[in-house]
């Protein structure tokens, strides 16, 4: 009887972090074939289809980086909340949050000083996010609370929330729709490039980019958070305070979601609706994970998932595969880069016996 | 008059409440009987999702509503397969698996569901189950018509209930699935199978996660929408902490959640000016608190979590 055993292995060499992603999306690509062609498209025009609607034309490729902004901020999120294990599932309802305050504050600031607007905005949403997520750090640290479970339940609330002021006293006057009133001209983010949405908050999150590497790599923090993640135990006999660790991990992680609602609001709607995520919080959990919760995996990786939600919509127009492919190819990609990493630790040895 | 109305109020509650926990105890008993192996499934709330939209496409197709649940129960066991294949197979980490499953088995509920039915303007139904009234017991004052005109998955659940639970406490399978969950060294030792037990536990588990998920489309609802679940597969995840990893008071936990669901749709029906997204966070703020309230002193089956490897033997 041949009997398959898991055996670690050697560390691999540098340049198997560059292959090793790149062949899991190849494997993704090739295993989500599945679905595309039981749906009737053609292997190579839906995949053409699918890059070139992400990539072939300039307003294209400008619509992939802003669908990539949200992503990206909600990507890192997780990825730093992870990283000190912090099972933060709640960035959707700190995206939410966010833009509720951004809302606020862009609707309600006209009297401020036109500089002063965006700061506000930019700070008011951040400090939701956060906090929303401090609430369960908080009830993890002091109360032993499954930080999974409540900030799981915790987006629902938020939801809610949002529902009952936006039929309530967030609601447009005069409108009977759940949507508030427009946010005021200087609460809106700058578009930088003509004939596009390419707009400041992309800049913001790849600027978020740099600070969450540097905060990894250089600081003391950084150090002390990763340290809380690996052995949380040892982390406190070393002296750390570990609650406040995981207290100022979830600030930084709620306000990078709590970012990603603000540019949502501040550039693409304007205004906050019920639907202003379709579920990017929830794709920045698959992100964080797809970039091995490194900031620069995080920022190619929700390139990655831009590229395949903007080009589902031209790949559905012209072949007729439902756009929900774009979902059901970052489902399976998870699993394959899960496995894919499983094998950069361990080897299959074949025992006979 | 007034006294009519409030008996038919407080047996209409009784009954919407049996109805709004039944996902939940469907739910609550399969994460029960993962996480008691050692496993914790968060691709729960996919799994549903995957069950309600098969149960519905097959009722829908081939008239049965049966070859629906059936179907259903199918779906959730391949999928329980899949995180077995993942989480006890190669031991990767039991949250991101099932997460990765939850997200996986969404977006494939939603994509063959378009693929089947495009985009209608009207959303297809089917004729879903009816209740049935047990005779004699629906005849009991107040609260016979509410707890015994139910529909038959209702009544199937309360069943269930003290089934898992002389399972895993009143036999040699339960004891090897708990002491699998608590010590898989020692289990091993013994000569019980813990890969095994735990993917046998992953697929029986899904199988119920897959039906709780089809009963809000064939018994509450009659049709499927993309939010149907809403967040009540994490609700189960947190009635079993809240039920301390026992199906009885898990199952407690579900009828809370049941009773406040059912409180909140005949609020909003009363028409209080209050709007209907308070009464719907209810249920959720509730069981926050009611998490709040015990996980100090919770039990967590010491095995959760923790892949076994038989060569990393207490690594």
């Amino acid at each position: 009887m041949i009997r398959l055993r898991l055996q670690k292995r050697k560390p691999l060499p540098a340049w198997a972090k560059i292959v090793i992603p790149v062949a899991a999306i190849l494997v993704t690509l090739i295993l989500s074939a599945i679905p595309i062609l039981i749906a009737g498209g053609h292997f190579w025009k839906s995949y053409y289809y699918l890059f070139y609607g992400a990539l072939g034309t300039r307003f294209n490729l400008l619509e992939t980086f802003v669908k990539a902004s949200p992503l990206l901020l909600t990507g890192l999120a997780v990825a730093f909340a992870f990283r000190a294990k912090f099972w933060n599932i709640g960035a959707e309802g700190q995206l939410l949050a966010g833009a509720l305050a951004a809302t606020v504050a862009g609707v309600h600031l006209g009297g401020v000083p036109t500089p002063l607007v965006l700061p506000l905005v930019i700070v008011a949403g951040f400090l939701a996010g956060g906090l929303w997520a401090v609430i369960p750090a908080i009830l993890k640290t002091k109360l032993k609370v499954d930080d999974v479970v409540s900030t799981l339940l915790m987006n629902y609330v938020m939801i809610h929330i949002m529902g009952a002021l936006l039929f309530g006293p967030l609601q447009q006057p005069g409108s009977s729709w759940p949507r508030s009133a427009a946010i005021i001209k200087a609460a809106c983010y700058p578009i930088l490039m003509p004939r596009s949405r390419f707009h400041m908050g992309i800049l913001i999150a790849l600027f978020a980019v740099f600070v969450i590497w540097f905060i990894n790599q250089k600081t003391t923090f950084g150090y002390r958070s990763k340290a809380v993640g690996v052995n949380i135990r040892a982390a406190h006999f070393g002296g750390i305070n570990t609650t406040s660790v995981i207290v100022w991990t979830a600030l930084i992680s709620g306000g990078l979601a709590g970012l990603a609602g603000v540019g949502e609001l501040c550039a693409i709607q304007y205004r906050l609706i019920m639907d202003i995520s379709p579920g990017y919080g929830y794709s920045g959990i698959v992100i964080a994970m797809l970039g091995n919760l490194h900031p620069v995996g995080v920022l190619f990786s929700s390139l990655f998932f831009s590229v395949i939600i903007v080009g589902a919509q031209t790949m559905s127009r012209m072949t007729g595969v439902p756009t929900y492919i774009a979902e059901v190819i970052q489902g399976m990609s998870l699993m394959v880069m899960l496995i894919f990493l499983l094998f950069t630790e361990y080897k299959i040895k074949v025992m006979k016996k | 008059m007034s006294e009519l109305l409030d008996i038919a109020f407080i047996s209409g509650l009784i009954g919407a409440t049996m109805r709004m926990a039944t996902p939940i105890i469907f739910a609550t008993l399969g994460e029960i009987l993962s996480e008691r192996a050692g496993v914790l499934n968060l691709g729960i709330e996919g799994i549903m999702l995957m069950g309600a939209m098969t149960g519905f496409l097959v009722t829908f197709s081939s008239g049965s509503i049966w070859l629906g649940v059936l179907a259903a129960a199918g779906v959730g066991m391949l999928l329980g397969l899949l995180m077995a294949f993942l989480a006890v197979y190669l031991g990767l980490s039991q949250h991101v698996s099932g997460l990765g499953i939850t997200l996986f088995a969404t977006g494939l509920a939603m994509f063959i569901y378009r693929l089947h039915f495009g985009s209608p303007t009207v959303p297809p139904i089917i004729q879903p189950f009816k209740q049935i009234t047990i005779p004699l017991l629906s005849k009991i004052p107040v609260i016979g018509p509410g707890l015994f005109t139910q529909y038959s998955l209702t009544y199937i659940a309360w069943l269930l209930i003290p089934a898992i639970s002389i399972l895993l406490y009143r036999t040699k399978i339960g004891l090897k699935i708990r002491t699998v969950g608590e010590n898989p060294v020692v289990a091993d030792t013994v000569g019980v199978n813990v890969l095994l037990t735990r993917t046998l536990c992953l697929v029986a588990g899904g199988a119920l996660m897959g039906v709780g998920g089809a009963f809000l489309t064939l018994a509450h609802q009659n049709m499927f929408l993309i939010d149907v679940i809403g967040g009540r597969g994490w609700v189960a995840i947190a009635m079993v902490i809240f039920g301390n990893w026992d199906p009885l008071k898990g199952a407690f936990g579900a009828l809370i959640f049941g009773f406040l669901d059912g409180l909140q749709l005949r609020l909003q029906g009363m028409g209080i000016a209050i709007s209907f997204h308070v009464f719907l966070m209810i249920p959720y703020l509730l069981t926050i608190v009611a998490l709040i309230s015990v996980s100090r002193k919770a039990s967590v089956p010491a095995g959760l979590l923790k892949p076994y490897r038989r060569e990393e033997k207490g690594g």
